[in-house]
């Protein structure tokens, strides 16, 4: 990149920037709406995650050795698994390993294929590029897998006598779960379809903006953004795929009957 | 001694704490027909369900002609003992796709429906081919249960497995469908189990009872 970089934020600055969420504080106050806390709270749990992760970057990217790097990149995945079951409204044993196996297989296959065939830094693992791409892959996958397995739980559920009528019938499992399954990955790919449809047109996505504001040439910028929305449709697809497969087979058993016993509902 | 198309032995079913029924056996040969018996909540549907094998199994053992469902593979053991559950629901669409959505099932491949048997079973049971047309989603609770009937008769199955077929239906309409069912019967190595509230429809039915106690 050539830029000369963005002009620094002053601990002034960043205070009155503070200010804007005050406002906000201030209003919910006067109006009762009880958005302080939560507000509050949310803004607290962002500023010190962020200051912490900025020092752990500073002595991550001093780093020459590939294994802490990929520590990281292996806890801020575990971190995503667990994030997108806690979303959901049901669980089941085994659905914290599912959802790991997912989004390890899918961000680690799709963020490594990039770097080392795309994007090529040296080394692979230069953590400038490996961090931030897995997180961005990571954040969208976590989405989409958490849609997809709600809705999957979700309509099991409420099509319990639909799919077990189809295996009254003789249909496999599979026949008889093909409608769930295909409409929990249908559920859990719109956000990533919808946001692609409509970038740049209504959202400039965050990384592009750092690019130019960075000093980067706004050409340059969209290019690293074109290969990190496939990187992120790819990611998700897949991790989501996974996702629903494996929790269809866990929600199903080998003498093709539906096993909804399994699941509880989170209190 | 013709051995028994269908065999259980052994079953036993516990719900939570409760033990629902333990070392029941239950034999049926070609052309019988058994009702099950009981007051409301001694797990009549629970039975049927476990014989058509849609829950797993707490114990003892089930044989359709000598031989466990998974020797016959699921899908195509439940072809042959049909379940049809007490409110059965409908798929999206007409009557007809309703009653063509099992042929494209892989179990059912190589065979193919009957459309003049249908007519004539519809024509039995007083309704026309325009009942093929309608939507499914719109019959009132009768209808939906013939539909579910039929859905299921033209498969062919062995061993039928009724959840009071008639709930919703009018006594006329009632006798009609048990004339089908009885006429189905007639027709090769074929049995019966269902339960219902109506004791005069067991008494006209079937020819043995299986009392579940609480």
């Amino acid at each position: 990149m050539s830029g000369t970089g963005a002009l620094p934020i002053s601990d002034g600055s960043l205070a009155l920037s503070a200010l804007l969420i005050g406002l906000n504080l201030a209003l919910s106050s006067l109006l009762r709406l009880g958005l302080g806390r939560p507000l509050l709270l949310a803004s607290t749990r962002m500023v010190v995650q962020l200051l912490l992760v900025g020092g752990v970057l500073e002595w991550l990217f001093r780093q020459q050795n590939p294994l802490p790097i990929l520590g990281l990149g292996l806890v801020m995945a575990c971190i995503a698994a667990v994030s997108a079951v806690q979303r959901t409204r049901r669980r089941f044993a085994g659905i914290y390993w599912n959802s790991l196996v997912s989004v390890l297989a899918a961000s680690s296959l799709v963020t490594g294929l990039a770097l080392v065939g795309i994007i090529r830094p040296q080394p692979w693992f230069a953590p400038q590029y490996l961090i931030p791409l897995l997180g961005m892959v990571l954040g969208n996958t976590l989405n989409g897998i958490s849609l997809g397995l709600d809705r999957l739980m979700e309509s099991l559920v409420s099509q319990r006598d639909q799919v077990e009528l189809r295996l009254g019938l003789g249909a496999s499992r599979w026949e008889a779960c093909r409608e769930p399954v295909a409409d929990a990955i249908r559920v859990g790919m719109v956000p990533t379809i919808n946001s692609m449809l409509v970038m740049g047109l209504v959202s400039l996505p965050g990384m592009m903006t750092g690019q130019i504001l960075q000093g980067g040439a706004p050409a340059a910028a969209v290019r690293y953004q074109i290969v990190v929305l496939f990187m992120i449709a790819a990611a998700t697809a897949l991790g989501l795929v996974a996702v629903v497969l494996l929790a269809y087979l866990g929600l199903t058993s080998r003498d093709h009957q539906l096993r909804l016993e399994r699941l509880r509902q989170v209190p | 001694m013709t051995s028994p198309l269908l065999l259980a032995q052994g079953l036993r079913k516990q719900v939570g704490e409760r033990l629902l029924w333990q070392r029941l056996g239950l034999e049926l040969g070609p052309g019988e027909r058994l009702a099950l018996v009981g007051p409301a909540g001694c797990g009549k549907t629970l039975l049927l369900r476990q014989l058509a094998w849609l829950d797993p199994l707490d114990g003892g053992q089930v044989l359709l002609r000598g031989l466990p469902p998974q020797g016959w593979s699921l899908p195509r053991y439940r072809a042959q003992v049909a379940y049809l559950a007490q409110r059965p629901p409908v798929f999206a669409g007409t009557v007809a796709q309703n009653l063509a959505e099992p042929w494209t099932y892989r179990c059912h491949q190589g065979r193919s429906p009957d459309p003049e048997r249908l007519l004539a079973w519809l024509d039995q049971l007083g309704r026309g081919p325009s009942f093929l047309g309608q939507d499914a989603e719109r019959l009132s609770g009768g209808e939906t249960q013939l539909l579910a009937l039929l859905r299921l008769l033209q498969l062919d199955p062995v061993v039928l497995l009724l959840d009071e077929p008639s709930a919703s239906l009018d006594g006329a309409t009632t006798l009609k469908l048990e004339a089908l069912l009885l006429q189905w019967l007639g027709n090769g190595d074929r049995a019966l189990i269902l339960t219902s509230h109506d004791p005069d429809q067991v008494q006209r039915c079937c020819d043995r009872q299986l009392e579940l106690g609480p």
